[in-house]
């Protein structure tokens, strides 16, 4: 299977990654629609390209089945099905991205694109209580603002959760 | 002394020591005559007050120590068996296990002296023996009168008669006495000489080793005690000795015993004994058992000295304990997760073998280097799979650690309720996995006290009902096909389907229409339920609302699954059933919807090939009939939500596979073989219900789910 090494995606990101100031943040920024999101790069244990699913009978419909990594059996879950958007499109540019919010539960988001590395200072981040747009607000933590304009910042406790329903 | 590197074994002999007291008290109590059982309980506790003094544990070892003397007492024949002595003698094991406990904890015995029990207990002691307590007085005072001449004749001996300088000594041995050595105690090493026309030497020399032990305590012996009884020795036979007193009484003691016509010893040190290390003996616990039931030990205790005369009868009749000395035992402890490792490795094997045995067909075989090549990948399997059995088995143990502590938890509660029961239990040497036997055991001991608690009537219903007044609760366990089957049972008033039905509508569970069409199975499964409970009252035992639904997912987590078969009246029955293995199967693979599964190999009975005119509606479901029976039949596309991609008129490949006495057939659309598949879990996120009990990964690299065949039934 083909994986991404993180380094070659912080060669194409914006800032200084071997800086690691304790209120700077690095974030993988991700395509999902139209809109970009982003994930903190310490929840994220690889990125791997599309391969294929196998599909798991009767479960909730946002998980899309699940893949072998390295020999483990490892849920993949559509994250525009969790927001409610249309089903998936794969696309050459269509990326697993393997999460390790609970380190012996690994945890695959399928998303449209993988983009690249940001560095957000935490100045920077506006914290999201209550928003005005439609679209699920609840999966965003915050937003940060960088040079290209705004990114949301994704919840993945609230992603991989169990305790909001999503669009089953 | 560092004694941590043993606590391992340490706690594993403990917790064996304190299961053969359980059970031979029991024995002892239904019959309080027998000797075995009184010389096996006291041995138990020896070793056990041996072990627990050298890793440093005083409050165990002096619990130890007066539950021992009793046990001396008893086997001197002093004091006689009771209820109330149990009774104690229970509370005192409970305690030593909460010592144990409390180790495995912490690596510290805690600060629980529990004192009550050893006040209860020497008071049984004082009045069992009665007047033990002058004699007490008495006996010092005789060995103070007793000649304290001889001086320096150990140097007239030379070196020639010190055999003891030449005996070998065992870890545990030379360890303890070195801790005697800390602790302030002297340790001589001594050679006794017997006059070479005495005729009963045996006996001369357990009467040296008594006489000595009134004041001290005999470390080690050669020969090994169990040669001397059988008279396997020369003339001579060397001792160290652990006391407080100087080494005139030692030799004053051996020279008190007649037809003995010399000693010569000396005192040793702690770099002294160093020089009698041996190498790890081959059997170092073999022979700390052999010694130390004759070794009766005097510590400084005053409860020790209560009975004097009760140590000269163990001693004498140390002559007549069992012989037999165990064959040397070729096993090796080993850490369980070892093993874990050793089994993913496997795994992991077995995987790389199925994508090689993947590849392999598809190559085309026309030249012979690949002939030779799929001869290799045969071998391969055929190792693979050997290896992986041999795994298996090594990680087998029988279930009965999981069950040996029941006959004493219904004693007890036989006790609290007020009931009369008795426990039997079959096939306790069924074997499974050292993971499932660890976990087994509180799923069960719930069923149990279910059963004692809810199941059995009390003695006075039961005899109006025309049954024994003693209830039965029964635990069988058995293999079957690739199954262990675990029944727990009793023969008590059976599950009041009726009464749950009417609980289920009290409690608005369900409608009171539905509940009134439910079938009665559907009723008794309810009683599964989280936050389901039938108890009428709350008790110690069970009724709090958790019970049958934490068994349930306990025997599930387990990948197994539980029913229950009940008849009013009767009595209940608990059916367990269990993998064999976790980890590794033999699968058939099946293809539906386009989609791969594989189906445990173990719980197939046939694969039938059905014209679609065979299939018959009965109550509006699908069966066919096969030699007889009616067999319901699953369309796997259905319930997997794979459409068949079949011609809907062609035959059927059903496989059929059995749970007990109960088959189904599963229709597939086309079967690919029989592998040796790796389970693995999904995880925690995903969940699939019962019907897929877990995924495994193809040769290809593909990942195919598990059908649990028991769930679909």
């Amino acid at each position: 299977m083909a994986e991404e090494k993180n380094t070659q995606l912080i060669e194409a990101g914006t800032g200084l990654p071997a800086d690691h100031k304790e209120d700077i943040i690095q974030y993988i920024v991700i395509k999902v629609g139209n809109e970009q999101y982003g994930i903190d790069i310490k929840y994220i244990d690889n990125i791997v390209r599309m391969q294929n699913i196998t599909r798991v009978p009767k479960v909730q419909s946002f998980f899309k089945g699940v893949i072998n990594l390295r020999g483990e059996v490892i849920p993949v879950m559509s994250i525009r099905n969790k927001m409610g958007l249309e089903d998936d499109e794969i696309t050459n540019k269509s990326r697993i991205i393997i999460l390790k919010v609970d380190p012996s539960a690994l945890i695959g988001i399928l998303v449209d694109e993988v983009r690249h590395v940001v560095n957000i200072d935490s100045e920077n981040i506006e914290k999201v209580s209550h928003d005005n747009k439609s679209e699920a607000p609840s999966y965003i933590s915050g937003v940060g603002k960088v040079e290209e304009g705004l990114i949301s910042l994704l919840d993945l406790f609230v992603i991989i959760g169990e305790e909001k329903g999503g669009n089953d | 002394m560092d004694v941590s590197q043993y606590l391992g074994v340490f706690l594993d002999e403990a917790h064996e020591h304190l299961q053969t007291l359980s059970d031979q008290l029991m024995v002892l109590e239904n019959d309080p005559e027998n000797e075995d059982s009184i010389n096996e309980i006291f041995r138990a506790a020896h070793s056990l007050k041996g072990m627990a003094g050298t890793m440093g544990y005083k409050r165990m070892q002096r619990l130890t120590h007066d539950t021992e003397d009793v046990f001396s007492a008893i086997r001197g024949g002093q004091m006689k068996v009771s209820g109330g002595l149990v009774d104690v003698l229970f509370q005192a094991l409970d305690a030593l296990e909460a010592y144990v406990d409390t180790i495995q904890n912490t690596s510290d015995e805690g600060t629980e002296d529990n004192e009550s029990i050893i006040v209860e207990l020497n008071k049984i002691l004082k009045e069992g023996t009665g007047g033990g307590g002058e004699e007490e007085k008495a006996a010092p005072a005789a060995e103070q009168a007793a000649p304290a001449e001889a001086a320096s004749e150990e140097a007239a001996g030379g070196d020639e008669k010190a055999l003891y300088k030449s005996v070998k000594l065992d870890e545990s041995q030379s360890s303890t006495m070195k801790d005697a050595i800390v602790a302030g105690k002297h340790v001589y090493g001594a050679t006794v000489y017997i006059d070479e026309a005495c005729l009963l030497k045996a006996a001369r020399a357990f009467l040296v080793f008594k006489a000595i032990e009134e004041f001290g305590d005999i470390a080690a012996v050669d020969p090994s005690s169990q040669d001397i009884e059988d008279e396997k020795f020369d003339f001579n036979f060397s001792m160290f000795v652990v006391t407080d007193e100087s080494f005139e009484k030692v030799e004053a003691a051996a020279k008190s015993v007649s037809e003995i016509v010399d000693i010569v010893g000396e005192e040793y040190t702690e770099s002294m004994l160093g020089a009698n290390e041996a190498e790890p003996a081959p059997e170092p616990e073999a022979v700390v058992e052999e010694v130390q039931p004759e070794a009766v030990v005097a510590a400084a205790a005053p409860a020790a000295k209560a009975a004097p005369a009760a140590k000269a009868a163990p001693a004498a009749k140390g002559g007549a304990k069992p012989a037999g000395k165990p064959v040397a035992n070729r096993t090796v402890r080993v850490d369980i997760e070892k093993l874990d490792v050793l089994m993913n490795l496997v795994s992991e094997l077995i995987i790389a073998k199925n994508s090689l045995v993947s590849a392999s067909s598809n190559m085309t075989s026309s030249n012979s280097s690949d002939n030779q090549f799929n001869e290799q990948i045969e071998y391969l399997e055929s190792v693979t799979t050997n290896l992986h059995e041999s795994v298996m088995k090594v990680r087998m143990v029988p279930i009965e650690s999981a069950l040996q502590k029941f006959p004493r938890m219904i004693r007890d509660l036989e006790k609290t309720l007020g009931k009369k029961m008795t426990l039997t239990i079959t096939g306790e040497e069924t074997e499974l996995d050292r993971t499932v036997v660890d976990e087994i055991g509180d799923p069960l001991m719930h069923l149990l006290r279910n059963s004692a608690d809810h199941g059995l009537e009390t003695p006075e219903v039961r005899t109006q009902e025309g049954k024994p007044d003693v209830g039965t609760i029964f635990v069988n366990a058995y293999q079957d096909g690739n199954n262990v089957i675990i029944e727990v049972g009793d023969d008590g008033k059976g599950i009041d389907v009726d009464a749950v039905r009417n609980k289920i509508i009290e409690r608005g569970y369900a409608s009171e229409e539905r509940a009134m069409q439910m079938t009665d199975k559907e009723v008794v499964d309810v009683l599964f339920d989280p936050g389901f409970s039938m108890a009428k009252q709350v008790t110690d035992l069970s009724g709090r609302g958790v019970g049958l639904d934490v068994v349930k997912s306990k025997i599930e987590a387990l990948g197994g699954d539980v029913e229950v078969k009940s008849k009013m009246g009767e009595g209940s029955t608990f059916i367990i059933r269990l993998p064999l293995t976790l980890a590794i199967i033999q699968a058939l693979m099946v293809i539906v919807g386009g989609e791969k599964y594989a189906i445990a190999l173990g719980n197939i009975q046939t694969i039938e090939d059905i014209p679609i005119s065979d299939i018959k509606l009965v109550e509006n479901k699908e069966v066919i009939q096969l030699r007889g029976t009616v067999i319901p039949i699953v369309r796997l596309s259905d319930i997997l939500d794979a459409p068949s991609k079949n011609d809907p008129n062609a035959n059927l490949v059903i496989v059929i596979v059995k749970k007990g006495d109960s088959l189904a057939g599963l229709v597939v659309d086309e079967l690919i073989g029989q592998q040796e598949i790796v389970i693995k879990s999904l995880g925690k996120y995903i969940n699939t219900g019962r019907m897929i009990s877990g995924a495994t990964i193809l040769g290809d690299g593909e990942v195919a789910l598990i059908l649990d065949s028991n769930a679909l039934i």
